[in-house]
């Protein structure tokens, strides 16, 4: 199916979006190929429906899983995961995968990790493909310049029996950073920062487009970070259009294309970016410089600050909706209106999770950590990504600096970023965390969560308390 | 999938905004099978104290709410986690449509994928129908998706839009699995495309 007007510039996402085209309904819902299909542990359902009525997945060579939300992250053998519950849940996937012939990177498999580092990290996330996972933050893969979203699990039972899924199309947003990013500011604040400028519906509706020199600049590892947060400012994915940095990441990996194929899917590449001149349907322009080291203090992403600032006062919000739930959340986090961020103590520190528990994550956080000591009363955790990561740390040297340092050194898993493995801390602990979200009982009943980078993390971790890394770094 | 047509019941109010899938329905009741009692668990941490007892002010436990059919949210309703287990634990605890000024994406379309009919009104009529809801908690308002209204206890009648092909499912019970798979040679026609312009 052509694009209406071959000749008008489209953006990067209408080039995918287009490409993907099989069918549109009389009420403009368009029926879209999905060129590769992510599982996990939790995809069971999806599964189920299929088996009662007798359908088979269409494709089984697209789809790929791997067990990551309810694994122990002190174990890979599946037999000693104590809870049967949680057990099922990987037994079950692996049945699935054997039944349908899917590739599975199981629990022993040295590809095995969180579904959002190892698509990536496999070569399976590729500029210009269509990818959908029953998890929201699969926005993490347009890091490469696909088209990557999350979707319900009726919706992964349409994916698999048809390879295809419908939607409504959404509209366009360009987030553009420019500037230099300072000293201890990373991706993880830039994405804290946007969410806190536009609100944790401010993208909703919409695909986001990062953009500007600061993103450019970006590391893939600083790129998955941002796009992986898109859900938390409502949006349906995010992107960044594929360059250099891109294609030197892909190259070489396990299911990139090799050879004469890898130049071709290159020159293909080459023409996905947003041509100039294509519209979008809103455009926010964000200052890198102007972006600090930032932590969360409330129980939604958006509720964003300077490291080296204070809390709001709910007592200065003008709308009353808004101060309500201020003060449910300043009940619920302990916290008291003007209070310095970095006065509050904490208990536990969790590093990991698709957000930041990539190499360069953990290096950061290894940086801050090394010759340190975890402060007493504090229960310290690094969880890798993935156990490529895991073996890329220990190759460098990484794990030992943690456990030196008094870090818990883990195995790959969701862990606490979402505690259905039972990871999660106690009611009322504080915890500095690498993960996406803050939400009340994240990380179990009670619990209370600040989101920040890797170093930032490490910093709480050694201090005792939320404090701003650039007090810490170079010393 | 159960056909929605019309709906008379109490509206019970989550009035608060940005109210995550994650509060609908806790992590650690995700392991449950489909057909496990998703809607015992609707809201666990905000209707139950720590040691299971009942928290008297949340309104699915105020006397006039604990059977409504229809929930009220706040603007950005349901968003978060792709988990479509927090609409299997509102359907599971009978709702079968819920009204907001907005909705997490993911979430509003799973809940047409379960027959469970998601209404946007403006943010002053949601905010109308809370405070009337609040003033007489059981007061019994409808959702007509035939006639796309939704009508207050009062009797103000408020009309919402919705895509003709969901009204169509909802109303006739039909999922798109079926109508998809009608397309099948689309799909393979596609496929066969898409294999010669990668090659
Ligand atoms: S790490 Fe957290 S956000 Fe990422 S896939 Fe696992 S549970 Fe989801």
């Amino acid at each position: 199916m052509p694009p209406e007007d071959a000749d008008a510039p489209r953006t990067m996402f209408e080039k995918i979006w287009d490409r993907h085209r099989v069918l549109e309904r009389p009420d403009g819902q368009v029926l879209l190929y999905v060129d590769r299909h992510l599982i996990h542990d939790g995809s069971e359902p999806a599964f189920e429906m299929l088996r009662r009525r007798g359908l088979k997945p269409r494709a089984p060579e697209r789809i790929f899983g791997t067990p990551d939300h309810y694994v122990p992250t002190d174990t890979r053998d599946v037999a000693a995961i104590p809870d049967p519950a949680l057990r099922a849940m990987v037994e079950t996937l692996e049945r699935n995968a054997a039944e349908h012939g899917i590739r599975l990177f199981g629990l022993q498999d040295e590809g095995q990790g969180i579904v959002h580092v190892i698509g990536p990290e496999q070569g399976l996330s590729q500029p210009g493909l269509l990818m959908v996972c029953p998890d929201s933050h699969t926005s993490t893969h347009g890091a490469l310049g696909a088209l990557a979203f999350g979707i319900g699990m009726t919706e992964v039972a349409h994916v698999l029996a048809t390879q295809t899924l419908w939607q409504r199309k959404p509209a366009t947003m360009r987030i553009t950073v420019d500037g230099e990013l300072g000293a201890g500011v990373t991706a993880k604040d830039v994405i804290l920062h946007i969410i806190a400028t536009i609100g944790g519906a401010g993208a909703a509706g919409h695909v986001i487009e990062y953009a500007g020199s600061a993103i450019r600049r970006l590391s893939m590892e600083g790129r998955l970070t941002l796009c992986n947060m898109s859900i938390e400012a409502g949006g349906r994915a995010g992107m960044v259009a594929p360059d250099e940095t891109t294609f030197a990441y892909l190259k070489g990996r396990p299911y990139a294309p090799q050879g004469a194929e890898w130049d071709r899917a290159v020159a293909r590449w080459r023409a996905l970016p947003s041509d100039p001149g294509a519209r979008f349907d809103r455009e926010v322009a964000i200052d890198a410089a102007a972006i600090a080291p930032t932590v969360t203090w409330g129980n939604s992403p958006q509720d964003a600050i300077a490291a080296d600032g204070h809390i709001p006062d709910p007592a200065e919000e003008p709308d009353p909706e808004r101060r309500a739930a201020m003060a449910d959340a300043f009940a619920y986090m302990g916290l008291a209106p003007g209070m310095p961020v970095d006065a509050l103590r904490i208990d536990r520190v969790f590093i990991g999770s698709c957000t930041n528990g990539r190499i360069e994550d953990l290096r950061a956080a290894a940086a801050i950590a090394r010759g340190r000591r975890v402060a007493d009363g504090v229960t310290a955790w690094v969880v890798p990504g993935s156990a490529p990561v895991k073996r890329q740390a220990e190759a460098e040297g990484l794990d030992r600096i943690f456990t030196a340092a008094g870090f818990a050194w883990r195995e790959a898993g969701c862990s606490m970023c979402l505690g259905t493995n039972g990871e999660i801390a106690a009611p009322g602990e504080r915890v500095a965390a690498t993960s996406n979200r803050n939400f009340r009982g994240r990380q179990g009943p009670g619990v209370r969560t600040h989101l920040m980078s890797p170093a930032m993390a490490a910093a709480a971790a050694v201090s005792g308390h939320i404090v701003d890394v650039r007090r810490l770094a170079g010393n | 999938m159960d056909r929605f047509t019309t709906l008379r019941s109490a509206a019970v109010p989550f009035a608060r905004d940005n109210i995550d899938t994650d509060q609908i329905l806790p992590a650690r009741f995700l392991h449950m099978p489909r057909d496990g009692d998703h809607g015992a668990c609707l809201f666990r941490d905000l209707r139950c104290a720590a040691d299971g007892a009942e928290v008297p002010d949340f309104p699915l436990n105020r006397a006039g709410w604990r059977d409504a059919r229809i929930a009220i949210g706040g603007r950005n309703f349901a968003c978060g986690s792709s988990r479509e287990n927090a609409v299997w634990a509102l359907q599971g605890a009978g709702i079968r449509a819920v009204i907001a000024p907005s909705f997490g994406d993911i979430f509003a379309i799973n809940c047409v994928k379960n027959g469970v009919l998601p209404v946007v009104l403006p943010a002053e009529a949601v905010a109308s129908l809370v405070a009337e809801a609040e003033a007489r908690p059981g007061a019994e308002i409808t959702v007509d998706l035939e006639a796309q209204t939704v009508t207050g206890a009062d009797g103000t009648v408020h009309p919402f839009e919705i895509d003709p092909f969901t009204r169509h499912c909802l109303l006739e019970g039909v999922d798109e699995l079926a109508f998809t798979l009608s397309h099948e040679e689309d799909i393979a026609a596609f496929e066969r495309r898409m294999g010669r312009e990668n090659s």
